[in-house]
């Protein structure tokens, strides 16, 4: 009586398990929870959790008749990349993480992905715009962001129309993706016309910008560009501001398009940022919420509104999980195939990675906005004023 | 023309507080022979004491100070009696590992407590234009207290007993004790008061720039730099050091890039070691 | 100091190369301790292969380097008592040389890192000549010049990348047979560093030079009276103790795949070597071993458990104001003696 008992129960069980096949799927990466990248790297962080929590709320990943609840492994990188190398090292072989999203910033996503192609692994690059990292020869590195060189186009474009013989200081933090946007963005400068009063690099933990900016004013430049994360950005533009640096138009990179640099008061007003995304931006997505559907649940869950680095975070990881849909299994070269077909629309905006061996996944589908603080009705204000489809104000020069 | 000039004047405005900064590291160096590798995060200290008082408080940074100059005292005296005492005249190796595992400890502590975020303590003066340069108010008062505290220092140091027995110990210290000086405690006063200048640069200088728990190695390099630029022991030439550290910074931005600086100054450093080995303006040591 | 030693420091200056070489090592090849470094070095190289594991490899690989860096860090603080500082300059420059030759110029890694290796030595002998005129505390903070100079010099050269560095393509890697071959290649090369480092701190330590060497590290004045010829003596050790690390330099970033300012002259990283040195107990062999490897577990531990990886300079720091304050000599110091005869073994 009592065998028959077991073998039925065991029959039961058996016969149940298939259908409640709950698999996971482990997503290994690692954030700036403290150092100078903190800022950004936290609103990134943001946007990959709430993505979690929205797929693991559906029923998880759903792919080759399979459903991957999505569980994250990760580490506190400080801000450094001598830690991101050995974190990530873990991650693969301690921690059995099956895809990697990088750590946020040019710079530590060129040291893990040299990690994540030595072991072959699927790394989703969010926060990394620097090109030169995808063009080593990788075969699983996928860019979400715009890449560097065409982030300050915009910017070029609006003094075009204002100002066309303005003087241009370019005055950036000394890093990967500083470095490639401001060489870029000058090289294109010069093309247009435009003359280049003078062109400092500072070291990524600099505090007193007194020196260049009394060279700033020395060069005589109507305008700034520059800059390049959160700290340094919001120092430079109150230091700016504190010596009557009499600019006409500042354009700093990162920085500005956190909501926290709208704490600086008056320092704050009329800087521009290039922005991979805005809450107004109006893409309408192939799957995955919209933008305003995306804006309106973070908001409601952090209390603060998404800047780009949130929605980069969401829709980077959309684009993994449709890949592993598609691919139907999560084994690493299907998905980096199904990755290479990709040409989709998010929240985020188009997304198509480059296949060209040399420019391996190079985002060529993805374009950037720019966005300036106005003041309005006494409020501090962003307003998305580049490019002309896109704008919800004008331009203040 | 013009510019270099303003850059020269904001390199001597900051370079002041680069003596005051100097000059707790230079003091205890010059009394008792130990090299002091927790200075950095002793002027960390300072700034986060400050921090947490203006937020505390909403009152200005500036009226903290004398707050600063009490608690880095204490906390000088007491590190003192529990680590320094006991390497005092040990091999030189032993006093700059000993503190540099105070300095650890510090930091380890304070990025468990605060993590390494930037902190940012929020103040503006109005400040002083001519032409199209602005001094801000903030540098200015800066060097003005620097100025003050440097005075402060001197009269102590010459013209009060207990500033008289430090030089007498520093001087010769078993002449000293002869003399009836109760050495120890005058070591453990002279280390809290180096200790206490270290508090009060930090605490000027989370006035002017934001800064974070690693903030200290970079002015504790600049320390040293000024140390041997001002000569062992002597407060005076600290002033006169972190100035003409500020004048070399501020002479070289205009002429080359901003990010050759720290090789100038190093280079200088070394150089400046090499020809003058106990410093330029060596007053106390022979 | 007896008759027979400073004879035996006279005759120091009276060095005949070849013969007295070979009589050396058929010496030394018959005491115990060499073979135990060598039988070490095997094991500590076949371990993640026979046990498949690699992880093990990769806290290893990071063993061997800092065992490397504290023992080379032996030679100029255990021995000659002179406190280097900024020893992290000859990790960082031995790589960045080494992995400039070796992806610009495609030349054999192997022979970067040798060539990393002498020019970071000639270097350092030409420095050493200038620098080692200064004493104790003083000669402690040239070296931290000495790095910080060369780090803010390194930052702004282009052909070495300035700040970003020298990024490794993938393939790079393609001479070693592929990223996988080549992180296991790295690996046993830099443990046969390890090696070295260990035998060469023990033939300084048993040699004539050695012998010199000691006595400037005892009495630098007495040994000159004496007939150490102490400049050139010191600058010998100075650029001797930067071979081996500039060697480990370059592989340690060929594996990496990146090298950049910050993460090559960290001055943390210097530190710690000391810290790791004066652990194991400073002026023996074994003693950079114990160290290094008692503190990258340590360090890994809190790394990667969540709530201690803000404590983890705390400890160091703690551990290290209880040696300096109370076991100076570190561990084998303490071991050695306890147990005297343990240094007829272990040296």
């Amino acid at each position: 009586m009592r065998k028959s008992l077991y073998l039925l129960a065991a029959a039961a069980f058996f016969a149940a398990g298939p259908a409640l096949a709950q698999e996971t799927v482990t997503i290994g990466f690692t954030a700036s929870q403290t150092g100078k990248l903190n800022n950004d790297s936290t609103a990134q962080l943001r946007g990959f959790e709430m993505w979690r929590d929205d797929v693991n709320a559906a029923g998880g990943i759903k792919a080759g008749g399979k459903s991957y609840k999505v569980k994250f492994v990760s580490y506190d990188d400080e801000s450094t990349g001598t830690r991101v190398q050995q974190l990530y090292t873990r991650l693969i072989t301690q921690d059995k993480a099956q895809f990697l999203f990088s750590p946020y910033s040019s710079g530590l996503v060129a040291t893990a992905a040299i990690i994540s192609e030595q072991y072959g692994k699927v790394m989703m690059s969010i926060g990394g715009a620097e090109e030169k990292t995808y063009k080593l020869g990788n075969k699983y590195l996928f860019q979400t962001y715009t890449g560097a060189s065409q982030y300050l186009a915009g910017a070029l474009d609006v003094l075009k129309k204002k100002n066309p013989k303005a003087k241009i200081a370019f005055v950036y933090e000394d890093d990967p993706f500083s470095k490639a946007v401001a060489q870029a963005t000058r090289d294109l400068a010069k093309k247009d016309g435009f003359a280049v009063a003078l062109e400092e690099s500072y070291s990524s933990s600099t505090t007193d910008f007194g020196p260049i900016i009394n060279k700033v004013i020395s060069s005589g430049a109507d305008v700034l560009l520059g800059g390049g994360h959160y700290a340094d950005g919001s120092t430079l533009a109150r230091q700016l501001h504190d010596q009557k640096a009499k600019l006409k138009w500042v354009t700093l990179l990162v920085a500005p398009d956190s909501p926290n640099f709208a704490k600086l008061g008056e320092p704050a007003v009329g800087v521009s940022v290039p922005s991979q995304w805005e809450p107004q931006v109006t893409y309408k997505p192939d799957f995955g919420p919209t933008p305003a559907q995306f804006t309106k649940e973070f908001t409601a869950k952090y209390k603060i509104s998404p800047g780009y680095h949130a929605a980069g975070g969401y829709g980077g990881a959309l684009i993994l999980q449709h890949a592993i849909e598609k691919a139907g299994s999560i084994d690493p070269a299907k998905v980096a195939a199904e990755l290479n077909k990709t040409d989709a629309t998010t929240l985020f905006g188009q997304t198509k990675f480059s296949t060209d061996p040399k420019s391996h996944g190079l985002q060529i589908g993805h374009k950037m906005v720019l966005a300036q603080w106005q003041m309005k009705d006494g409020k501090l204000v962003k307003e998305v004023i580049w490019p002309d489809n896109a704008k919800t104000a004008d331009a203040k020069y | 023309m013009i510019g270099i000039l303003a850059s020269v004047i904001d390199g001597v405005l900051v370079g002041a507080v680069y003596g005051v900064a100097a000059m707790g590291l230079t003091l205890i160096w010059g009394v008792m022979n130990v090299i002091n590798l927790s200075h950095g995060a002793i002027i960390v200290l300072g700034m986060f004491v400050v921090y947490f008082l203006t937020n505390a408080t909403g009152v200005s940074p500036y009226y903290g100070i004398p707050i600063v100059l009490v608690v880095g005292f204490a906390a000088g005296v007491i590190i003192y009696w529990m680590s320094v005492n006991r390497v005092i005249g040990r091999p030189i190796l032993m006093s700059l590992l000993a503190t540099f595992a105070l300095n650890m400890i510090i930091i380890g502590l304070a990025t468990a407590a605060w993590t390494t975020s930037p902190y940012n303590v929020p103040i503006s003066l109005p400040g002083i234009t001519i032409q199209n340069y602005t001094f801000t108010g903030t540098h200015i008062m800066a060097a003005v207290i620097a100025g003050v505290i440097a005075g402060l220092l001197y009269l102590f140091l010459h013209y009060t007993r207990p500033g008289r027995a430090i030089r007498a110990v520093a001087s010769n210290r078993e002449a000293a004790e002869l003399n009836g000086i109760p050495t120890r405690r005058v070591l453990a006063m002279a280390f809290g008061l180096g200790v206490a200048l270290a508090c009060v640069s930090g605490a000027l200088i989370s006035t002017l720039f934001p800064f974070t728990v690693l903030s200290g190695g970079a002015y504790q390099l600049k320390s040293f730099v000024v140390t041997v630029l001002g000569g062992l022991g002597n407060p005076a030439g600290a002033l006169l050091g972190g100035i003409a550290l500020g004048i070399v910074e501020g002479l070289a931005t205009p002429f080359t890039p901003v990010s050759w600086t720290p090789i100038i100054e190093f280079g200088l450093f070394v150089l400046t070691l090499m020809a003058f080995p106990r410093g330029i303006f060596s007053f106390t040591r022979p | 100091m007896s008759n027979s030693v400073s004879q035996e420091v006279a005759k120091a200056g009276t060095f005949k190369p070849r013969r007295a070489l070979a009589e050396e090592i058929l010496r030394h090849a018959r005491r115990p301790f060499p073979w135990l470094i060598v039988v070490f070095t095997v094991i500590v190289a076949i371990a993640p292969n026979v046990l498949d594991d690699v992880s093990l490899r990769e806290s290893l690989l990071l063993a061997a380097v800092y065992v490397t860096l504290a023992s080379n860090l032996n030679l100029m603080i255990g021995y000659a008592g002179y406190v280097n500082f900024g020893n992290i300059v000859f990790f960082g420059l031995g790589g960045y040389i080494g992995v400039y030759l070796a992806t610009t110029w495609h030349v054999n890694l192997v022979l970067s890192a040798l060539i990393g290796g002498v020019g970071v030595s000639a270097l350092a002998y030409l420095f050493g000549l200038g620098i080692l005129r200064l004493r104790g505390a003083f000669f402690a903070l040239a070296t931290i010049g000495v790095n910080e100079a060369i780090h803010a010099f390194v930052t702004n050269f282009e052909p070495w990348g300035g700040a970003t560095g020298i990024y490794l393509s993938m393939d790079a890697y393609e001479p070693l047979g592929g990223p996988m071959k080549g992180l296991w290649l790295c690996y046993y090369l830099i443990v046969v560093v390890m090696g070295l480092s260990l035998l060469l701190s023990y033939a300084i330590k048993t040699s004539k030079f050695g012998l010199g060497i000691l006595a400037i590290g005892q009495n630098e004045d007495a040994a000159a009276v004496l007939g150490v010829p102490t400049p050139r003596y010191k600058a010998i050790i100075y650029s001797v103790s930067g071979f081996l690390p500039a060697v480990a330099g370059c592989l340690y970033f060929f594996k990496s795949g990146i090298i950049e300012p910050n993460g090559a002259f960290d001055l943390t990283t210097s530190i710690e070597a000391i810290v790791m040195l004066m652990l194991g107990g400073a002026g023996t062999v074994t003693g950079p071993v114990i160290g290094a490897f008692l503190y990258e577990e340590l360090r890994s531990f809190l790394l990667f458990s969540e709530t201690f990886s803000h404590l983890q300079l705390v400890l160091a720091g703690a551990l290290l104001l209880v040696i300096v304050l109370f076991v100076p000599g570190g561990l084998m110091g303490w071991l050695f003696a306890r147990v005297p005869r343990l240094r007829k073994w272990l040296q």
